[in-house]
């Protein structure tokens, strides 16, 4: 029992360290709180890198503390001369070798896991793979299922514990498509196409964000990655084939009506890729409104007033740009859209 | 041409002579002091900006500064602080330091070093006039196409013409003091006896050289595509915005290097001085410096791990910059064995320089831990990057500025900085500094993105956001007591001697406080290294002089230097107000343009016909000057 109390006590600095750094977070959002096997795998050299440069700057304070409290200038000392040392060959090779070996030790994990973590291609991988396509847009995310044949946006369904490879390209300028919960982040370059591997351990939504300056709303470009079981995710792609069932109360009625002639130039319902705006056909599933705001119809009321006042630059045109809506249509509108379920 | 001395030195009354004499001036020391003026003005500017941002970050979902009003905030903050503060307080430090440490009487080009000088602040007001003129550039200190060039308003035009006004000014200074230093150092002065502020001088020199030309090439290609419809970054016409990020940071790391190799030069200096031992490892440090010269230009991919270049690139990309802290540890390490031994005197200048060490390691090993790509998978433009950065460019290249500030004011103005208020100014920082950017690491891994106008209520992040907005309160404090500082003891300061600390090692303060225009009556003649430190020892207080007292060759000032610089500043508003984005080309803008640049070509006619041969200063009045100064 000793032996294997005293084996554990070695790994303490770092068990402490992780505790120390999953504290900080929320879940679903923080990095620090890894939940898929990309995320994993980082945190862990996270860790490791930590650790050895926790030991460097613990050598240097130490030495540091001491030199400039050990010789610091006292009283009744102004004709000291120190010696003037030149240096010294053997001290220098030291604080030379050692950080050559300190990062050798760094550099082979370094090298091995980022073969690893950036493979999307190889056959084992690919096999299993769900394949989903991402187009970044000002200010926006949509997703295309080319298996499945399905197309959504700002919310992207994935089954749990199977690796999905995105692939990713921009409709206008530079993004960056990043989970931080499941794994690193990818810029997603127009007029070319990237690849990120990730796998979400758990049921459950991560947040997902943009990670490279795109403009206005840069900073309001969110996404949702939810995870849900295997057999709800096949589930979940019927019934997006199926799409959602038509309204059946008064209201929301109308607000078909005023959606198709009035939103049906940019935004789609059913799976077909309108390209100009995001799919809307499970929105009522959905948990955010444009990707960041609380899902609710007073906040789709606002949006669709007033796009530009909840973030800046959007495509999206404001109530008198284009429409001249009235509150009471804007509200029937918001009823459609909160009818477009696909669950059934 | 042979203006007596006399009516050139004399102090002429009124604004105006006063006013043609700073606009003229082609003394390196005297331009020193204008880059520093240049670089605190900007610096301020940039640091009003600092606090703008943090007071949007302070609470989630802020509405202070939206969108693009942040972003150009934020890109503002960024291009003035790297371009328009650091660069030219690199520059002032420069000027007034490499030829006094070297034994020279100017450096190689003085027109060339007034032209850069006004190059650099024309440039700079190119840049800050767009406020006035349509919005401020908003696509990032790093201008990434395509966003740059076709998705953001005029605002880029004046980053782009700014910047490159600006840059050329810096590379002429890059040109002028490397051949300052190979060609005019003293008799005796060997290149290992060379001290190491001078060292990084030349290797920081080097860099310029090298690595500004890539700036200038991106900056004209996102000007043509911006101006005449080019096509080098649009991927729908066959471009590609990935080569811009490739340019830009063949250039931009290589720029950190040029920020931070002076700025350990300076530490190399005060720290020996202040532990009255002489440096510790000289010849390694100097290898060290070469060596972090060197692979500056090959690491600059590790800001582009995740650009999607594929496992290859990026492994062996972090491995080389791995190798990077190698160098880097050994001058810790040195410069904490230049203390052991020594009597350490905590003067405001090595509260600064001291204070570096341990801040400075902690932005180095964030610099490890960001050359694992995998892991910088989660770490790339994210607010651990941010932290990063500024514990390397505010606790490595501020601390060190400031430390040589406080070191060579007196020998700049004549005058000390007040030590109390100073050493108030230093801890204010110091902890103000720490406050603020600590905890950004974390904000980082905890899911924030940089370059964000606000993060969300329910994401975990507020708590840091403020203690961070609170700590840059403690650096604006200390920046507001510098000031006051410099304003006090300009009026009322304590004079100082030549060599003002009582014991300095380098040439620098073998001469008097502030220095005579000529600098050296007698060019001294070098023994070792520490040439003054060593004559003290050996019981002289004068280095032996290479040459009897005789007659010194100065150069004539000129305007041409600011006229010149004011046609490109008038060619860039012609190129500014060209860009009509899509529509036809503005006709009248283009030669508005060309009247500019038919304007420098006309000052560099008169400039190379005009016959000017300087002036001497005569012999009899450098001893009546030297004996005043004593």
């Amino acid at each position: 029992m000793k032996k294997k109390w005293q084996h554990l006590l070695r790994f303490l600095p770092l068990v402490a360290l992780m505790a120390l750094l999953s504290a900080c977070g929320k879940e679903g959002v923080s990095a620090l709180k890894p939940m898929g096997d990309e995320a994993h795998e980082e945190a862990k050299l996270m860790i490791l890198s930590i650790a050895i440069m926790v030991i460097v700057v613990l050598v240097v304070g130490i030495i540091f503390t001491y030199v400039v409290i050990k010789f610091r200038k006292r009283k009744n000392q102004e004709e000291y001369i120190p010696r003037q040392v030149e240096g010294s060959a053997v001290l220098e090779v030291i604080w030379t070798v050692i950080p050559i070996i300190l990062l050798a030790i760094l550099a082979v994990p370094t090298v091995a896991k980022t073969f690893s973590v950036s493979d999307t291609t190889s056959k084992s991988v690919k096999k299993d793979a769900l394949v989903i396509n991402v187009t970044a847009n000002q200010f926006w995310w949509e997703f295309e299922y080319p298996d499945q044949k399905i197309v959504t946006g700002e919310e992207v369904v994935i089954p749990k514990g199977q690796d999905v490879i995105f692939k990713l390209t921009s409709k206008d300028t530079t993004h960056a498509f990043w989970v931080p919960a499941l794994g690193g982040k990818v810029d997603v370059n127009p007029g070319q196409t990237t690849q990120l591997k990730l796998e979400a351990d758990k049921e459950g939504t991560y947040s997902g964000r943009c990670a490279e300056l795109c403009g206005a709303s840069h900073a309001l470009m969110y996404f949702n990655v939810k995870a849900v079981s295997k057999a709800d995710f096949k589930s979940w792609v019927s019934e997006m084939k199926a799409g959602p069932s038509d309204p059946t109360s008064v209201s929301a009625k109308q607000g078909q009506e005023l959606f198709k002639n009035n939103c049906m130039s940019c935004h789609a319902v059913g799976n077909k890729d309108a390209g100009i705006a995001p799919n809307l056909t499970n929105f009522a599933d959905r948990q955010n409104i444009a990707g960041f705001l609380d899902h609710n119809k007073k906040n789709l009321e606002k949006w669709i007033w007033d796009p530009q006042a909840e973030k800046p630059g959007a495509t999206m045109p404001k109530r008198g740009a284009n429409n001249n809506l009235s509150k009471d249509q804007i509200q029937q509108i918001a009823d459609y859209l909160f009818t477009l379920s696909v669950k059934q | 041409m042979t203006t007596s001395a006399i009516t050139v030195r004399e102090e002429k009354q009124g604004f105006l002579p006063w006013l043609w004499m700073w606009l003229t001036t082609v003394d390196h020391k005297k331009i020193g002091i204008l880059y520093l003026c240049g670089a605190g003005l900007f610096f301020l500017i940039g640091g009003i900006e600092a606090i703008l941002i943090r007071i949007q970050l302070s609470v989630p979902q802020n509405d202070f500064l939206v969108g693009s009003t942040y972003n150009q905030v934020m890109t503002m903050h960024g291009t003035t602080m790297i371009f328009l503060a650091a660069m030219p307080a690199i520059f002032a430090l420069l000027n007034a330091v490499v030829p006094l440490q070297i034994g020279a009487r100017d450096v190689a080009f003085p027109f060339l070093n007034a032209l850069g000088f006004w190059l650099f602040f024309l440039g700079g007001l190119i840049l800050n006039v767009s406020w006035f003129l349509g919005g401020a550039p908003d696509g990032g200190w790093t201008a990434y196409a395509p966003l740059s060039t076709e998705f953001l308003g005029s605002g880029m035009d004046f980053y782009i013409l700014g910047l490159q006004v600006a840059g050329a000014g810096t590379l002429m200074g890059g040109i002028n003091f490397l051949v300052t230093i190979i060609n005019m150092r003293a008799p005796g002065m060997t290149f290992m006896r060379m001290p190491l502020f001078t060292w990084t001088a030349l290797i920081t020199s080097a860099l310029i050289l090298f690595a500004f030309p890539a700036l200038t090439v991106g900056l004209f290609f996102e000007l043509f595509d911006k101006v005449f419809g080019a096509n080098f970054f649009n991927s729908v016409n066959g471009g590609n915005g990935v080569i811009w990020e490739h340019i830009f940071w063949i250039f931009g790391h290589p720029e950190v290097y040029i920020l931070i190799l002076p700025a350990f030069g300076v530490i190399s200096e005060v720290v020996p001085t202040f532990a009255k031992k002489r440096l510790f490892g000289y010849t390694s440090m100097v290898f060290a410096t070469v060596l972090i010269g060197f692979l500056a230009f090959m690491v600059w991919v590790h800001h582009m791990f995740t650009v999607g270049l594929g496992p290859m690139a990026n492994s062996l990309f972090a491995i080389a910059t791995m190798a990077i802290a190698i160098p880097t540890g050994m001058k810790i390490f040195n410069w904490m064995f230049t203390m052991w031994g020594g009597q350490v005197h905590y003067t405001t200048a090595n509260l600064f320089a001291v204070g570096f060490i341990p801040t400075f390691v902690l932005g180095g090993v964030t610099g490890v831990m960001l050359a694992v790509p995998a892991a910088d998978f989660q770490y790339h433009d994210s607010y651990f990057v941010v932290a990063h950065f500024h514990y390397v460019i505010v606790g490595g290249v501020v601390f060190g500025l400031l430390a040589g500030l406080f070191y060579w004011w007196p020998k700049m103005f004549g005058k000390f900085l007040n030590e109390k208020l100073g050493k108030v100014t230093f801890w204010f920082f110091f902890f103000g500094f720490h406050v603020t950017f600590f905890p950004q690491h974390f904000l980082g891994l905890m899911g924030m993105p940089r370059r964000y106008f606000t993060y969300l209520k329910g994401d975990g992040l507020a708590t840091g956001n403020m203690i961070s907005s609170l700590g840059a309160i403690g650096m604006a404090i200390a920046i507001i007591l510098l000031l006051i500082n410099i304003v006090m003891t300009t009026a009322n300061g304590k004079k100082a001697k030549g060599d003002a600390w009582g014991f300095g090692r380098t040439l620098e303060w073998s001469i008097p406080s502030p220095a005579p225009e000529y600098n050296f009556a007698q060019t001294p003649l070098v023994k070792g290294i520490d040439p003054l430190w060593k004559a003290k020892m050996e019981g002289s207080h004068k280095v032996t002089p290479a040459e009897p007292l005789g007659d010194i060759h100065m150069p004539s000032s000129s305007i041409l230097p600011f006229l010149m610089s004011l046609a490109l500043t008038v060619a860039s508003f012609g190129f500014i107000y060209a860009d009509q984005s899509g529509t036809a080309l503005n006709a009248g803008s283009l030669i508005f343009a060309g009247i500019g640049v038919a304007l420098l070509f006309l000052m560099m006619l008169i400039h190379s016909l005009k016959d000017d041969h300087g002036y001497h200063i005569h012999k009899h009045e450098i001893i009546e000057a030297e004996r005043e100064a004593e």
